[in-house]
């Protein structure tokens, strides 16, 4: 029996990755960033024309400045609008590939791999067994497991907050570096051996260590380090896919679907409520002009262009701060420019008229930012309704269409309200709803209808 | 059955869809975006129609074969007639949607216009109403197994794949444009195009009674 090993990183991987990642936590660098940039510059450019009045000197300002902040801001307004209908259909795209990506691997791999599926023991944090007798007893027993991973993800989550809120940076990268390499190399290594297995591949030691070693150390520098942006996608989405594969495989079947249905809850919670971890952990980097842990997020920020290089320099003396922290970022430039861009009004008022240009420049580049857990809980739904629902494609299909309806809705209500939002609630009530009503009213319907060669 | 069947049925079942899907909607964001909307809400209707059907059967619970059958039957018109009151409900919803797209960007021309939007919906509708009803039937197909062993037609697959794709999957999108383009006559197309649908019905019933 084996229960997982390695409890110490499996729980920070555990819990670093749902807890940071439910949230489409994009503090100002992201989608909003399309969005955020342009209020941004609509605050700026308030804030400086109008600050005389700001500062509770009303007299001294005068109706025409007033007005043409209004009309100024009323501008940027339909300007926002318009770039917001124009490329929120693109994000919406720039989110659907990975995410559809990462499903038809943990789906690919369950169905042909079968260690996936086969009962090997379960994770310490889900003690209770779900062979019992009776089936009150088993309920029991999945809802006191959700309820002990629930508590651990939360405690892990307000364990993460306080550390960044106390500037404990080196801690919070060791613990993701610690957690990364374990992804990179432990499962990686477990999956190759299965699905060499399952295709009868003989691999020798030393070509096996090569090719791990390479993949790992790359993948290592890529999301923590520099990299091309596809190689840093391709490397989170593997290991979204990677450990959306262990839960399916540890956890049980009905703690596994009452632990997404609590996530959600807990998601929705986290990030809306004011006091909720997530949205602190949100706000504190918003405060801190500081981008999120890059190994926690999945950016599709596109590749930079040359044309921002202007603006840089004239702000570069006044940010030399922001400049260390970028280098942090692999290739997630959108950051790069937009923190200096920020700043650059105040800096040199005379960058205002070109300002407005660049941010139409910038615009372009900008891309969407989704969690790396909800990667990861939307793998496991559409991996448990392919392991679990009697060989039948129907359910899994239903499952992916609900659950990339359920992002497209996100988004849309992202693109709505402008702050950071719990990705998984919409998708995962639609995608649950939609697994139990297929597998159990629209399969034997659909089985029925295919032995007598009717169609619908 | 072997990997030649599979991939002959899946090209003939799914290849002028995929080709309408590769060659007209890949391109443009917005259109995927409604593509799996259409199949979205074909889910939905699914979903209702095949509830009902179930809960007939349970209250029939007999194991007569002709009841099984006349349910089975009710509980396709059932169906059809749910798909019917989607599309309407979607394209109500669509023409909201433009309306509200249309007065807030500024620009003169919709991103999307009602014709594109009606195509892109039927094919969403038709390519997961196909994908539905023949998927499983592949992946039976890629395992082993003889067909017809015990006394069924050998051209079961073959006959799937082509009823299925060629016939079925594009009669949603080419009527589905039927309704959009013309929204005074609206509902004498939509009772044209309904009877043309059972018509096939009633044409396919006696078919099958006899296999």
């Amino acid at each position: 029996m084996i229960t997982f090993m390695n409890s110490d990183s499996e729980e920070e991987v555990c819990n670093e990755r749902t807890s940071l990642m439910s949230t489409e936590s994009p503090p100002a660098r992201s989608y909003h960033e399309g969005i955020c940039t342009e209020e941004r510059d609509k605050e700026i450019q308030e804030k400086r024309r109008g600050s005389p009045c700001h500062h509770g000197d009303a007299d001294q300002c005068t109706p025409d400045s007033r007005g043409s902040t209004r009309s100024s801001s009323l501008e940027e307004e339909e300007e926002e609008e318009e770039l917001t209908l124009k490329y929120g259909a693109k994000h919406v795209i720039m989110l659907f590939v990975p995410v559809t990506l990462c499903m038809v691997v943990v789906v690919a791999t369950i169905k042909s791999v079968r260690f996936y599926t086969e009962k090997n023991g379960q994770l310490i944090y889900t003690p209770f067994t779900e062979d019992t007798p009776s089936i009150g007893q088993r309920l029991l027993n999945s809802v006191l497991n959700t309820l002990i991973m629930i508590s651990v993800i939360v405690v892990m989550t307000i364990f993460l907050v306080v550390l960044y809120k106390y500037r404990c940076y080196k801690f919070i990268h060791g613990w993701l570096i610690l957690s990364s390499l374990m992804l990179l190399f432990l499962f990686t290594y477990i999956y190759l051996g299965e699905v060499l297995k399952t295709y009868n591949v003989a691999m020798d030691y030393p070509t096996l260590f090569l090719v791990i070693w390479n993949f790992g150390a790359v993948g290592m520098i890529c999301i923590h380090w520099k990299g091309p942006l596809v190689l840093q996608q391709a490397y989170l989405i593997m290991i979204s896919a990677l450990m959306a594969l262990v839960f399916i495989k540890y956890l049980p079947e009905w703690s596994a679907w009452v632990i997404l249905g609590a996530i959600s809850v807990y998601d929705l919670v986290a990030v809306l409520c004011p006091k909720g971890p997530l949205r602190m952990l949100v706000e504190t980097a918003q405060e801190r002009n500081e981008p999120i842990f890059p190994a926690l997020i999945y950016s599709s920020a596109m590749v930079w262009t040359v044309g921002m290089a202007k603006v840089d320099s004239p702000t570069k003396g006044a940010l030399p701060k922001d400049q260390e922290q970028e280098d942090d970022w692999s290739d997630t430039s959108g950051d790069h420019s937009y923190s200096e861009t920020y700043d650059s009004p105040r800096c040199t008022p005379l960058h205002v008229p070109s300002y407005a240009v660049e941010e139409l420049e910038e615009e372009e580049e900008r891309g969407v930012k989704l969690g790396l857990g909800d990667f990861i809980f939307y793998s496991v739904l559409v991996g448990k309704a392919a392991a679990t629902a009697s060989g039948d494609w129907n359910t899994t299909l239903a499952c992916f269409v609900a659950i990339l309806i359920g992002l497209c809705l996100t988004l849309l209500l992202l693109a709505v309200f402008k702050k950071a939002l719990p990705a998984l609630p919409i998708s995962i009530t639609f995608g649950l709803i939609f697994y139990f009503s297929t597998d159990n009213l629209v399969r034997p319907f659909m089985d029925t209808l295919a032995s007598h060669q009717l169609y619908i | 059955m072997t990997a030649a069947v599979f991939f002959g049925c899946t090209c003939i079942a799914f290849g002028p869809a995929l080709a309408l899907y590769v060659f007209t909607i890949a391109s443009d964001p917005l259109r995927i975006i409604f593509l799996i909307a259409g199949a979205f809400f074909w889910l939905v209707s699914l979903l209702l129609s095949s509830l009902i059907w179930f809960v007939a059967v349970t209250i029939s619970s007999t194991k007569n074969e002709s009841v099984q059958r006349g349910l089975l039957i009710f509980g396709v018109l059932c169906s059809v007639i749910i798909q019917e009151v989607f599309r309407f409900a979607y394209y109500r919803l669509l023409k909201k949607a433009n309306k509200g797209l249309m007065t807030i960007s500024q620009e003169e021309t919709a991103p999307i216009s009602i014709r594109q939007l009606a195509y892109v919906s039927g094919l969403g509708f038709g390519i997961m109403s196909g994908v539905f009803s023949l998927v499983n039937i592949l992946s039976d197909s890629l395992g082993p197994g003889i067909v017809g062993i015990h006394g069924d037609p050998p051209q079961f697959f073959l006959a799937s794949g082509i009823s299925r794709g060629v016939s079925l999957n594009s009669f949603p999108e080419l009527y589905f444009p039927l309704i959009f383009s013309v929204s005074r006559p609206f509902f004498w197309s939509l009772f044209i195009l309904s009877t043309c649908w059972l018509f096939l019905w009633f044409f396919y019933f006696p078919l099958y009674q006899f296999t």
